[in-house]
């Protein structure tokens, strides 16, 4: 089948959370029938180096396939937390649109039923 | 005792929306079935700012909006046998335990039972110096740094001991989020402190609820993509737990906002990070088992929460102070805007340098890029995309004193006149800093107090 290039934010939904200098991220699909095909392709070392320019040095992935979802936890992605950082957002809660900008490709029906 | 309990939420931090709990409350008593609000008012760092309050004033310290939260409630809930809990009591429980007891004295209900939980101040019993740092906070140097507050993250029991002796407001400073749902479930279904499956059904539905809105539509909607109905009246959620284990979220009637699949997995992986192994002080909650089902109208079921045995040892978060954040922003707009606005940004940056105002400072260019990037700009360095019609320039300074956070902030000032052509709209403030960091302490170091007074007596 034919595949096209999106943001995961046209097939996905996240939410980002922190805990002192760690935030984590969960990342859902839309459509259920989409979660092997993210599995595949939003991986560790993806979402790492979109938080490399932070200094974040690592990321760890926990797939929850009865709940279809991925929650993604990386460390050192606050500058500080949000009691060090400098940044505006320093709990990272709008870093979950950072991970939703990701591309990924999927069939052009998931899109349509997102 | 019913084989069904609803828990309600009124605030899912100090700062939500004050009118949020009156439909909440409107509903369960409407509904009759036995329930308890709780409210969530506190963020990692709001106790020590409510510590530096109450240096100033003895009688300061608590959640400033307490009494605007619960005076449309108060007589309701009474009336209905609904009891009201909350770490609204922040860095001093006794206070607004006083407080409360003046409401219910002005509201015309002197023999309200209030009971209050202390004990979570541990700032002036532990060493903390002679403890290991969690571990996400192990490489922090806080030795220049002095403590402001120091508190244990206490469980469900000191606060259904509360309920148990006839509280109908229960007052608490530091406990888990969880905790504070927990704790009337406890309370109702007579869960021992080892039942790890029923707490660990408790903890979910204090997970889901600690946060207010954010189950039922806030922080979740995104115009186009996951709509709400009326997302200026979003309904906080309410909670339906059966003796049975059942546990299903919905939300006050009447109101805006939604639940759904989507707005409950993104709340229950809200702030988690080991699906297996959510830490409360009261059990270890693992959600790797959970399965979702839509049961009606803003309606969503949960079944599959497993429980293990609670941590050995509490949370404690210290908040220390010690600097000082001076901010500072101007805009430029139109033709050449980026060019300007990274110009304005390199300026301010050299002029913090060459006057020895910050240990550290940091510049966005907001409309290019500025929450998601890093302290060094790597994003809007390297950014090569189309022009915005306007760039707000933001200067962010740490400095070792309240003088120098001002003077760099200032640098955002002078811009008015020695910045480039266009520059407008400075504005800038300086706040102090507080660090945290967190320290895992055995239980037997917190011993908790629990005192259950009528209004009338609290003076």
């Amino acid at each position: 089948m034919e595949l096209i290039e999106v943001p995961l934010h046209a097939v996905a939904h996240s939410r980002a959370g922190d805990k002192g200098n760690r935030g984590n991220m969960s990342l859902m699909p839309y459509d259920p029938a989409l979660y092997p095909l993210l599995a595949e392709q939003v991986t560790e070392a993806r979402v790492l180096a979109l938080f490399a320019h932070r200094g974040a040095t690592r990321c760890m992935r926990y797939d929850l396939p009865l709940m279809h979802a991925f929650n993604f936890v990386i460390d050192d992605v606050l500058e500080g937390g949000v009691n060090g950082s400098l940044n505006l957002d320093g709990h990272g809660k709008s870093l979950s649109f950072r991970l939703l900008g990701l591309t990924v490709r999927v069939p052009p029906s998931a899109v349509a039923r997102a | 005792m019913s084989d069904l309990f609803l828990v309600g939420n009124g605030a899912g931090f100090s700062g939500d929306r004050v009118d949020a709990p009156i439909p909440v409350v409107r509903t369960l008593v409407k509904r009759g079935l036995p329930a308890a609000m709780f409210f969530e008012c506190l963020a990692e760092r709001t106790i020590a700012l409510a510590q530096i309050e109450k240096r100033r004033d003895p009688e300061a310290g608590y959640e400033p909006m307490l009494e605007r939260l619960l005076e449309p409630i108060l007589v309701n809930c009474a009336r209905a046998g609904i009891p009201i809990l909350g770490n609204f009591g922040a860095a001093n429980p006794v206070a607004a335990a006083r407080c409360v007891a003046r409401l219910a004295r002005r509201l015309g209900i002197p023999d309200l039972r209030i009971g209050v939980v202390t004990g979570d101040d541990v700032s002036g019993s532990i060493d903390l110096d002679s403890l290991m740092p969690h571990e996400a906070d192990a490489g922090l140097d806080m030795s220049s740094w002095a403590l402001v507050s120091a508190n244990a993250y206490i469980g469900a029991a000191p606060l259904a001991e509360a309920l148990a002796r006839g509280a109908q407001v229960v007052v608490a400073g530091r406990t888990s989020d969880p905790s504070l749902a927990i704790a009337p479930l406890m309370h109702h279904f007579g869960w021992a402190e080892n039942d790890w499956n029923n707490l660990a059904l408790g903890a979910a539905c204090g997970h889901l609820l600690e946060c207010g809105s954010q189950v039922t539509g806030g922080v979740f909607w995104d115009p186009g993509f996951k709509d709400i109905p009326d997302p200026a009246n979003i309904g906080f959620p309410i909670a339906e737990v059966s003796r049975d284990g059942g546990l299903l979220v919905t939300k006050a009637e009447d109101t805006g906002g939604a639940v759904d699949l989507r707005s409950v997995k993104e709340q229950l992986l809200y702030e988690l990070h080991d699906p297996a192994a959510y830490l409360t002080p009261d059990v270890t909650m693992d959600i790797t088992g959970v399965t979702l089902a839509p049961a009606g109208a803003d309606r969503v079921a949960l079944s599959g929460v497993r429980g293990h045995a609670r941590p050995d040892r509490l949370k404690v978060t210290a908040c220390y102070e010690g600097s000082w954040l001076g901010e500072g922003e101007v805009s430029v707009a139109g033709p050449n805007s980026l060019a300007r606005a990274r110009a304005t940004a390199d300026v301010l940056l050299q002029r913090v340098k060459q006057r020895g105002l910050g240990r550290r400072a940091r510049a966005d260019l907001i409309g290019i890029s500025a929450v998601h990037d890093s302290d060094d700009g790597a994003l809007w360095r390297s950014y090569d995309g189309p022009e915005p019609p306007e760039i707000r320039i933001r200067l962010a300074v740490e400095s070792a004193s309240r003088d120098d956070a001002d003077q760099a902030a200032r640098e955002a000032l002078a811009m008015l006149c020695c910045g480039t052509a266009g520059t407008s709209g400075a504005r800038w403030r300086v706040t102090p800093r507080i660090l945290t960091r967190s320290f895992l302490v055995p239980r037997a170091m917190v011993p908790t107090e629990v005192r259950v007074l009528e209004a009338r007596s609290w003076n």
